[in-house]
Formats: C-alpha cells, sequence, structure tokens
C-alpha cells in the first residue's frame, strides 16, 4: 500500500524527517508515536501534499504510484485521506454540499457513478449515526463554530462518507474526552478490512487501546528509532520517551 | 410605444428636458438643477468624495438621449416568479407592453413617474431627499429625467412579494446612450414593501439614475438594487433614504456588471428609534472600476445601523469602500457598526477602504473597521485534500465569501438570479487570475 524510503523532508528550508522509512501492507494499522517535534505532523502533511512541506529526498510509492508527484486533490481521489489536527472552520460553504461534491470528484476518478443528492443524504445519514454526529450539523458551515471533539468528529464522519484506502489520522485523539475516543476508534474500525489501511499518528497511548494496530513504531529526531506490535506502546506509556529517546543516544 | 426625443440631448449642453403637461414645480426644479449642474460641473479626483474615482472617461463621450425602443429589444423575464408589479425600462423609457402595474392589490400604487406628477405626495416629496445643490451627478439626473417609477404604500398596508424596476440599457460606442431614470418610493406609516432595482444591458451607454425612498413612522422598507450591466457600460446610482420614527430599513447592493460604476447610497435616520441595514457585495474582474460611497446620517436618538460591504476583486479591476457614518449632536444612544471586507484574487487588483465615523456626541456604541486578504490557504488546502479541484475549490472559497450577504437577501428568486449572475463570472475569475483565461 505505502512504501516510504529514506524520507528528507521540512518546511521552510529546516529538515524536519531526516531519512523516514516505514511500509505499511494492505489491511494493516499502523501507530506512529513520538515525542513533540519529532516529525510526526509532517510526515502526515507530507504524505496528504500540504503545500510549503517539501521533500527533499527519498521516495513515497503508494500502490506503486509515485505518490509525492501528485497535487494534495489527486492523493484523495487516489484513496488518501488525512484526518487533520487541526481542521479548517470555512464559513460560508455547506458541510453537506461541500462532502457531496468531494465524494463525486474520488466516485469519478475511479471511475464510479456520482451520487444524486438523495443517494448522497442515505449515505451521510448512516455513517453520521456511526459517528453519532447530530445531523443539524450537516447544514452548517464546514467546522464553523465546532467544538474541538466535534471537528474532530467531523474529520471522522468525512473518512467513513469518502472511504479511503490509506487513512491517516493526525493526532486525531488529541483533546478528545473518553466517549469522543471511542467514537473516533469506532469510525476506525469500522473501516478496518483487508482493503483499508490506516496510520494513526499520536503522541498518547490512550486511542491505542480502543484502536488495537498491528504495528507500532517510534518517531524520534525524524526517523522510526524504533518498531513492534501493539505491546511497544504500553511500554511507552509506562516508560515514557525519555527511554527511546535515552537509547536513541546510546546507540549513536 | 413610448414618447419618442426628437431632439439629441447633448451633454456638453445640459439644458432642462421638460415633459409635456409637467408641474410648474417640476419645471422650476428642472430649470435649477440645470443651472447647478453648469455650475457644479462634473466631478474631478481633487474633490474628496471622488478622490478615487475619475470620470473623465464617461466625459468625454458625446452621450444622447434616445428613448426609441429598436425592435426586439424587450428584455426576457429576469425572474421566475412573478412580482407584484414590474416595470420595464428600455434606454429609459418605459416598455409599455412589458410592464405590470398590479394596482389591483388594495393600498398600493405602482405608475411610471411622468403619470404620477399630479398626486399630493409627488409634489410633497420629489427631489426632497436626493440633494441636486451639491451632487452633480444627482443635478443631471433631476434636470434630464424622462420617466422612472413611483411606487406609493398607503398606510397600514403590507405588501407580500416585491415590485420589480427593471432597467435594460443598450447602445454603441458610434451611438452611445444615456438614460436619467428617477424613482420615488414613499411608504407610509406601518405599511411594508420590497422593491428591487435591476440594471442589465448589451454594449456602450450610460445610466445614471437616482431613486428616493421614504420610510414613514414604523415602515418596513427592504430596497435590492442589482447592478449587473453591460462589461462596456457607465452607471452612476444614488440611493437616497430618509427614515422616520421606528421605521426599519434593509438595503442590499450588488454590484457585478459595468466598466465604471458608481453606487452612492444615503441615508438619514431623521425620527428615534430607526434602524438600518445597510449591506453591498461587489464582485470584479477585467479593468472594471466600481467605487461604493455610502453615508449614514443619525440625526435622531436611539437609532441603529449595521453596514457591511464586501468586495472580490481578480484581475486589473479597481473597488472602493468610502463609508461615512456621522452621528449628530442630538443623536444620543446611537448604535452604529461599519464593516468592509474584501478579497483580492490577483496582484494586480487594487481596493481603497476608508471607513470613516464622525460622532458628536459621547453618549454613542459604533466601531468600523475593514480588511483586505487572500483566499484562506488552510481552507484551500482542505478542500483540495479531501479531493475537490483546485479551480473547484477557489471558486466555493469565493462565494463562501459572497455568500454571508447573499443568503440573507430574502426574496428567493432575486437570491437565486444575484447567485447566478456571480456563479457565471466565477470561472472567468479563477481562469483569469491563473493566466488561463
Amino acid at each position: 500500500m505505502l512504501n516510504i524510503n529514506n524520507l528528507h523532508a521540512g518546511i521552510d528550508g529546516k529538515e524536519i524527517l531526516k531519512g523516514l522509512t516505514l511500509h505499511v501492507g494492505v489491511g494493516e494499522i499502523h501507530a506512529i508515536m513520538g515525542p513533540n517535534g519529532s516529525g510526526k505532523s509532517t510526515l502526515a502533511n507530507v504524505l496528504a501534499g500540504r503545500p510549503k512541506y517539501v521533500a527533499t529526498s527519498g521516495t513515497v510509492l503508494y500502490q506503486g504510484k509515485d505518490l509525492l508527484a501528485l497535487p494534495a486533490e489527486e492523493r484523495a481521489r487516489e484513496g488518501v485521506f488525512l484526518a487533520m489536527q487541526y481542521p479548517v472552520e470555512i464559513p460560508g460553504v455547506n458541510n453537506i454540499y461541500f462532502l457531496k461534491a468531494a465524494l463525486n470528484s474520488i466516485r469519478k476518478h475511479q471511475g464510479q457513478e456520482e451520487l444524486d443528492a438523495m443517494e448522497f443524504l442515505q449515505l451521510a445519514r448512516e455513517k453520521m449515526k456511526l459517528v453519532e454526529m447530530d445531523e443539524t450539523f450537516m447544514n452548517r458551515s464546514v467546522n464553523e463554530g465546532f467544538s474541538g471533539g466535534e471537528k474532530k468528529r467531523n474529520e471522522i464522519f468525512q473518512m467513513a462518507v469518502l472511504d479511503p484506502k490509506l487513512a491517516i489520522l493526525d493526532e486525531t485523539d488529541s483533546g478528545l474526552d473518553i466517549d469522543a475516543l471511542r467514537i473516533v476508534a469506532e469510525g476506525v474500525n469500522a473501516l478496518r478490512s483487508e482493503q483499508h489501511s490506516v496510520l494513526v499518528i499520536t503522541h498518547y497511548q490512550r486511542l491505542l487501546r480502543y484502536l488495537v494496530p498491528d504495528f507500532v513504531h517510534v518517531l524520534a529526531d525524524g526517523r522510526i528509532v524504533k518498531s513492534g506490535g501493539k505491546e511497544l506502546a504500553e511500554e511507552l506509556e509506562q516508560k515514557g520517551y525519555e527511554w527511546i529517546e535515552s537509547e536513541v543516544a546510546v546507540a549513536q | 410605444m413610448s414618447s419618442v426625443l426628437d431632439r439629441d440631448i447633448r451633454l456638453a449642453s445640459v439644458e432642462p428636458q421638460h415633459i409635456d403637461g409637467e408641474p410648474e414645480r417640476v419645471r422650476r426644479i428642472r430649470v435649477q438643477a440645470a443651472d447647478r449642474f453648469k455650475a457644479l460641473g462634473w466631478p474631478t479626483t481633487k474633490r474628496e468624495e471622488w478622490k478615487y474615482t475619475s470620470l473623465t472617461p464617461l466625459t468625454s463621450i458625446d452621450w444622447k438621449i434616445d428613448q426609441s425602443q429598436p425592435a426586439g429589444s424587450d428584455p426576457a423575464p429576469l425572474f421566475g416568479e412573478m412580482p407584484v408589479a414590474e416595470l420595464v425600462f428600455v434606454n429609459g423609457a418605459l416598455s409599455t407592453n412589458k410592464s405590470t402595474l398590479a394596482n389591483e392589490h388594495p393600498g398600493i400604487r405602482v405608475l411610471p413617474l411622468r403619470e404620477a406628477m399630479e398626486s399630493e405626495s409627488f409634489g410633497q416629496h420629489f427631489a426632497k431627499y436626493a440633494g441636486y445643490e451639491q451632487h452633480a451627478l444627482t443635478a443631471l439626473n433631476t434636470a434630464l429625467w424622462q420617466d422612472g417609477a413611483y411606487i406609493e404604500i398607503a398606510p397600514g398596508t403590507a405588501i407580500e412579494g416585491f415590485v420589480h424596476l427593471f432597467y435594460v440599457g443598450g447602445g454603441t460606442a458610434e451611438h452611445p446612450l444615456m438614460s436619467h431614470p428617477r424613482n420615488l418610493i414613499v411608504v407610509g406609516r406601518g405599511s411594508q414593501i420590497t422593491v428591487v432595482e435591476s440594471f442589465f444591458g448589451k454594449g456602450m451607454y450610460f445610466t445614471n439614475t437616482v431613486t428616493e425612498i421614504v420610510a414613514g413612522e414604523s415602515a418596513v422598507v427592504d430596497h435590492y438594487k442589482f447592478e449587473n450591466e453591460s462589461l462596456d457600460a457607465f452607471h452612476i446610482g444614488t440611493v437616497q433614504i430618509h427614515q422616520e420614527r421606528s421605521s426599519n430599513v434593509t438595503s442590499r447592493t450588488i454590484a457585478t456588471g459595468g466598466a465604471l460604476v458608481r453606487n452612492e447610497i444615503n441615508v438619514a435616520l431623521t425620527g428615534q428609534g430607526a434602524s438600518l441595514s445597510m449591506e453591498g457585495l461587489f464582485v470584479l474582474s477585467g479593468r472594471q472600476h466600481v467605487d461604493n460611497h455610502t453615508l449614514i446620517d443619525h440625526i435622531a436618538p436611539h437609532c441603529d445601523s449595521l453596514e457591511l460591504f464586501k468586495g472580490i476583486l481578480d484581475g486589473n479591476a479597481r473597488g472602493i469602500f468610502d463609508g461615512r457614518i456621522i452621528v449628530e449632536p442630538n443623536a444620543v444612544k446611537t448604535n452604529s457598526r461599519q464593516t468592509n471586507r474584501n478579497l483580492l484574487l490577483s496582484e494586480s487588483a487594487v481596493i481603497d477602504s476608508k471607513p470613516t465615523l464622525e460622532i458628536h456626541n459621547d453618549d454613542v456604541k459604533c466601531n468600523h473597521g475593514s480588511t483586505i486578504g487572500q483566499l484562506d490557504e488552510e481552507a484551500l488546502f482542505y478542500l483540495r485534500a479531501r479531493g475537490i479541484g483546485e479551480k473547484e475549490a477557489r471558486n466555493l472559497l469565493v462565494f463562501a465569501f459572497a455568500s454571508e450577504i447573499v443568503e440573507r437577501m430574502k426574496i428567493g428568486v432575486v437570491r437565486e438570479s444575484v447567485s447566478r449572475a456571480l456563479y457565471s463570472r466565477l470561472p472567468a475569475l479563477v481562469a483569469e487570475q491563473r493566466g488561463e483565461g
């Protein structure tokens, strides 16, 4: 699904990812953990194609294609989804209109028939139940006046509707209460299947109690410094990131 | 068919253009107005209120009034839903076969202005508010008007739906035509009416319009102006609103057309407890020049005014917001807010924003401000990251910026018509900006 090899990337001329290598197979859930400033969000933004984030060397192959060569919208149409850390408010753009336009541009690109208003509404209602979102949210402007938790829930709702092949969750769990956390995890678990892969970027281990990853990686100073199974997350929770950092320092 | 003037009227020599059978008072006003225009001359950029707009491209043309209506010039209806009454003017002359007066509604009178000159209310209000002493273009209109609309709503009458005044212009560089539509809207005590003025056209022409609105005590008046003139046209329009005690006026100005446009909206809040909501939206591209000039005069105590103008500018367009709010010494407990927000889509578009507050007493709540910005890159990325193409995403955001004003337009058919006009402009806007046009 996703093969990242020796990726160097940064913003404003400052290198943040310093040779990151990661392989995500089809149907796998990977968690990327790491302290603040380790490059977690840079990785998410580089993969989604946010302007100003520049890859200087290395390769990213997504389903065999050079992901970095595609503009952001093409990546989305190919099935990459980024649940943003800070979803932006867009006054004047209606949620339901926006999401229908997004879904149909993806479906069109993938050679599927576009959904009409009724079909879309039916799908949206079904997915709204999944994330326990009130229907009134749909007729409001995108994220406008939403609380932090509502914004994150809206990200998961969009993910559920757009049905991506590769979902990247950039600290979606930050600042969520336990109920919202459960809803986010359920949204991701519903996506879990043999065709979907998920990259969960997080600072804390909390989310991983509800969402059991196949692999856990620790990112420090722009590189994956340790990989393991789900038990690695628990170990991090107990020992903190200093443990990894000192271990890396010793190795160097 | 309306009367055909057999004279050429050229601006080089402005003479009052009398209408057959006009009352002595109208006659006298015309003569005075023509004299004032001659004395004032065309406004130049040396005058503070005209400093951003040069009329040289307009004054160098030898405009003529020609009220003959060429065959096939009857416009198609603008709205799917029929208004309560509709007056259609082609180059300033009433198109009788396209107009509906609908005077079967009790309490409402809609007439061509030239047929209303004998009415009591006309005598009481005409040319009383739109000052031709200091405003050259108003003086020009007052001296030269040939027709327009007269709307009178009797006290205690609420009219559902809206009255539509539809002006269609046309002309060529070889045959440049001007018109000076003149309207008077008098809304009685406790009455309610919505009036929509639309300006469309083809080719090169000059529209110089003046509308006087009197909102009586507790009257509710909604006035929409939809300026969608040809991109080669010149348009100067003054809306002069007089508000009495506890009246409630909503003014919406949408400007999408015209080569050189000046929208002037002046409101006098003369009675206690009157409230005004004034909004405007201008969407410009190419070399369009649109100057929005507003004046809100708080004369009486306890009045509210809320003003919001939004501009979207692309290409080499130039937009101006020059808004002034005056709070007079007696106007205590005034509540006033003035905002101008602008979106620049190209590096060569220019906006001049000049919000001004002039407060002459201490017991008021007033604020004003203006912003100039580009499309929000974060929002753009958010939309693209969901699969929406860059072009569409830009259009969506531009339209979203405009929608705050469009969505508040109460009349559905008008809102849709304005939306369509905006949407039809958007692909061009983006193409121009990205150098693909």
